[in-house]
């Protein structure tokens, strides 16, 4: 049996393998998406100090540290039982809501973008933020760095560090905003807003007028009927930072919706012996392998899920464009995979119309920011919705804070075995016998996993890889001046 | 004149160190125009097949970050080394083993039970463990070997330079940076920051007689905004770490960790912060003094939170 080795996968935040085994027929026979490494945070939280979790939890991922930053200061609420002061709970919203937009931003045109942009079988060497930016004018290209770079100015300005804040604390946060920082980001917020509406109409104009296009989202290939999972308000209207968990079924319909204190009743992992990231399921229909359906404890936890999960936004555009996506794509749920991009750009819709809101709230700029705990510690869990799906920190510790046990599920983990079964269903429906395996066919097969978990792109984004690397130029206030290959 | 091949690599980290690295933000034109970056698996398609295949010591220089936690990082190292002319621990982690390296207070086995089979939402009744090598139906597929312990990268081959940080901060990597362009690197074993003094040194905060009778913790008292944090009473690592990093927690209102590592002359990092807080208690009373170190409840992470595998100690004694 003829066994193909992609390793390590490039463009991909941690290290990741994919191993695809062709039978004697030339045929995919299986596909295995392996996860190399373990660092065991569960295991040396024991003994750390509560409140050290914020920092500590978020050295699990550099790239999305504001997540585990924020759900570990929710489980400290909840472990110390305090309620931090509203404005508190604004600026920790307006921070998340921030780093959304810079996330988003990035995964749409860095990663997802050049796959549509380009096409998908374009050359490598165009494949890229680069080729997008040839193609769609440097005037985009500009704004995109533009609204990365601002939004991690908000990142700096409340978290303290641009790389893993230190802002958080049960009870509230640690540094507020005064009049003349909220004005920036209140301008920062209104930049963004147009950003994010000009996305959703290059997004309008290359993919959704181009038939092509939506024949491939619309395809049996990326297409998988699974339970989908995502954090919803009291309206059950998409929240990134608070609320309840809500699942629904392949058919829509809300199968459970739970508070953090109750995940355990819902949702378990499975270890399987060839990867070191483990399985989450829905416990209470079980674990069946790596298939999807009603009968399949398997879940997504991603951008569209979160739209699938939910009843709607709760900011007008954002809403507007939720409503345009269920006509366009025929009804809720979607279960198609490539329209998890779609979905990412009414998310950054929402991210940034929720940071004007904020921006512009008369109690962002009170002093009035933090409550000292005083009860004991005991145990708590804090959900928040990362990009790449829901994130939970579970605490146990003793009178002192102390930790004595912890549980993390981590959000791209959700998203483990639909991976898999993702790159599996491309595979076989892409590989045939006799067929040459192009790079561009495997590009499509990548295509398969990108909108689960698309990497960080970064300033310097790859072209060819084998001898120099393009730069592109921006002043110090971020705008696109030049671009620049090394070659 | 020839351009610089340069290598960046990530071992056991979270890829902080790599947003770090973009954070040069325009300056990245300059390194772009010395150097041609060869290798970096988060963001260029080169295989490490490709890396295996280069004479040795045909990269100029090599960027390393992350710990060594497992086989496949160890093989990169020393494959990097072979390959490098000179190789830089880039980040708290390569350089010290990092917060991920408070994981030596465990070894292999306690790990694999709280992940695998502990965790309450873990449902394992085979007691399934991840293998280094499984027989899957269609063939056989293989993983890293998990270490024992994590080990800096400084205990797995020779390293010429360091940068401190967790991650670097924009100022300190392009410090370095711009001395390798212009080919002006200090002396092997520096570690490459802006300031060998500790971070107070950095810090705005006014300071005055450093005396303490109680120490609190982070979320139990709001601080004043121009007193130095260690005086009123948080345990501030800024007294035993390097500065050069502009001490953006302390004006954050959060006392400094540690993430740039020992000030220039210090082996021990979390030995000379420990020295140092028992050096402001203000009592004469072994009773009282007892009772105030005492109420430090987490003495590992708190004096060794990111040097713990760079510590005389290396970690709890595990039988």
């Amino acid at each position: 049996m003829k066994k193909i080795t992609i390793d390590p996968i490039t463009r991909l935040e941690g290290h990741g393998k994919i191993d695809i085994f062709l039978n004697d027929a030339g045929e995919v026979a299986n596909c295995y998406f392996q996860v190399p490494e373990l660092r065991g945070f569960e295991k040396f939280a024991e003994g750390r100090l509560a409140e050290d979790m914020p920092q500590i939890t978020q050295r699990i991922c550099g790239v999305c540290p504001e997540a585990h930053h924020m759900a570990a200061t929710k489980a400290l609420d909840d472990l110390f039982h305090v309620d931090p002061p509203s404005p508190a709970k604004k600026l920790r919203e307006l921070f998340y809501s921030s780093f959304y937009v810079t996330d988003h931003t990035t995964h749409f045109y860095i990663l997802a973008g050049p796959d549509f942009v380009m096409g998908p079988e374009a050359p490598v060497a165009e494949r890229n933020i680069l080729g997008v930016i040839a193609k769609v004018g440097l005037e985009l290209g500009g704004a995109v760095i533009k609204t990365r770079m601002q939004n991690h100015r908000i990142i700096h300005m409340l978290g303290g560090r641009a790389v893993h804040p230190v802002f958080g604390l049960p009870g509230g946060v640690s540094k507020g905003l005064n009049e003349e920082e909220r004005k920036e980001v209140e301008q920062i917020a209104k930049d963004s807003l147009e950003f994010a509406k000009l996305s959703l109409k290059v997004f309008d104009d290359i993919v959704l007028k181009n038939k092509e296009y939506l024949d491939m989202i619309l395809s049996d290939a990326y297409t998988h009927h699974t339970y989908y999972m995502g954090l919803v308000d009291e309206k059950n209207r998409v929240n990134f930072y608070d609320g309840k968990v809500r699942v629904v079924d392949p058919n829509g319909k809300e199968y459970v919706k739970y508070a953090p204190r109750d995940y355990l009743e819902h949702i378990a992992e499975h270890v399987e012996p060839w990867t070191y990231v483990k399985m989450p399921y829905l416990k209470k229909v079980g674990w069946m392998g790596f298939v999807d359906g009603k009968d399949s404890g398997v879940f997504r936890a991603t951008p569209l899920s979160r739209l699938n999960a939910a009843d709607g936004m709760a900011t007008p555009l954002a809403q507007a464009e939720y409503e345009r996506f269920y006509s366009t794509l025929g009804g809720k749920p979607v279960h198609q995979t490539l329209a998890t991009h779609w979905a990412r750009l009414i998310e950054l819709l929402y991210a940034a119309e929720r940071l004007l809101e904020l921006s512009q709230d008369p109690e962002i700029t009170s002093p009035s920011i933090r409550t000292i705990p005083t009860a004991t510690p005991d145990e708590g869990v804090g959900i928040v919705e990362a990009p790449r799906g829901t994130l939970t920190h579970h605490y146990i510790t003793d009178e002192k804070g102390v930790i004595k046990k912890a549980n993390l599920i981590v959000a791209t983990v959700n998203n483990a075995a639909p991976i898999n079964m993702s790159i599996k269903k491309a595979a076989m429906a892409l590989i045939k016998p006799g067929k040459e395996i192009t790079e561009g066919l495997l590009n499509r097969i990548e295509m398969a996993w990108r909108p689960y978990d698309p990497c960080w792109g970064c300033a310097t984004h790859a072209l060819s890889g084998r001898s120099s690397v393009p730069i592109y130029l921006y002043d110090s206030k971020g705008n696109l001046t030049k671009i620049l290959n090394a070659d | 004149m020839a351009k610089l091949k340069l290598a960046l690599y990530w071992a056991a980290s979270c890829g902080g160190c790599e947003i770090a690295q973009l954070q040069i933000g325009d300056k990245l034109l300059k390194l772009a125009e010395a150097a041609d970056i060869v290798f970096w698996p988060v963001a260029i398609d080169a295989k490490y097949k490709d890396v295996e295949a280069m004479p040795d010591k045909s990269i100029d220089v090599c960027l390393f970050n992350g710990g060594i936690r497992n086989s496949e990082q160890e093989h990169l190292a020393k494959m990097l080394r072979e390959k490098s002319k000179a190789i830089i621990a880039y980040g708290a982690c390569a350089y010290e083993g990092g917060i991920p390296g408070l994981a030596n207070l465990f070894n292999r086995q306690a790990i694999f039970e709280r992940v695998y089979l502990e965790t309450p939402s873990t449902d394992n009744k085979e007691k399934v463990t991840p293998q280094i090598s499984y027989k899957v139906p269609e063939g056989e597929l293989t993983l890293p070997e998990f270490y024992d312990r994590v080990k800096t990268l400084g205990q797995t081959v020779a390293v010429d330079y360091i940068i401190p940080g967790c991650p670097p901060e924009e100022r300190t990597t392009w410090l370095a940076l711009e001395a390798l362009i212009e080919g002006k690197l200090p002396p092997k074993g520096t570690v490459i920051s802006h300031n060998t003094k500790a971070v107070c040194d950095d810090c705005p905060r006014k300071r005055d007689v450093k005396k303490v009778k109680k120490f609190y913790r982070t979320f139990e008292i709001i601080p004043e905004p121009e007193t130095c944090l260690l005086e009123q009473g948080l345990l501030c690592a800024g007294i035993a770490t390097r500065g050069g990093c502009s001490a953006p927690c302390p004006q954050a209102n959060m006392p400094c960790t540690g993430c740039y590592g020992p000030v220039d002359g210090v082996i021990d990092q979390g030995a000379h912060f420990l020295s140092a807080v028992a050096s402001v208690v203000d009592s004469n009373s072994p009773g009282e003094i007892a009772e105030i170190v005492a109420s430090i409840h987490d003495p590992a992470g708190t004096f060794y939170r990111y040097s713990l595998p760079d510590s005389l100690l290396r970690g709890a004694r595990i039988r």
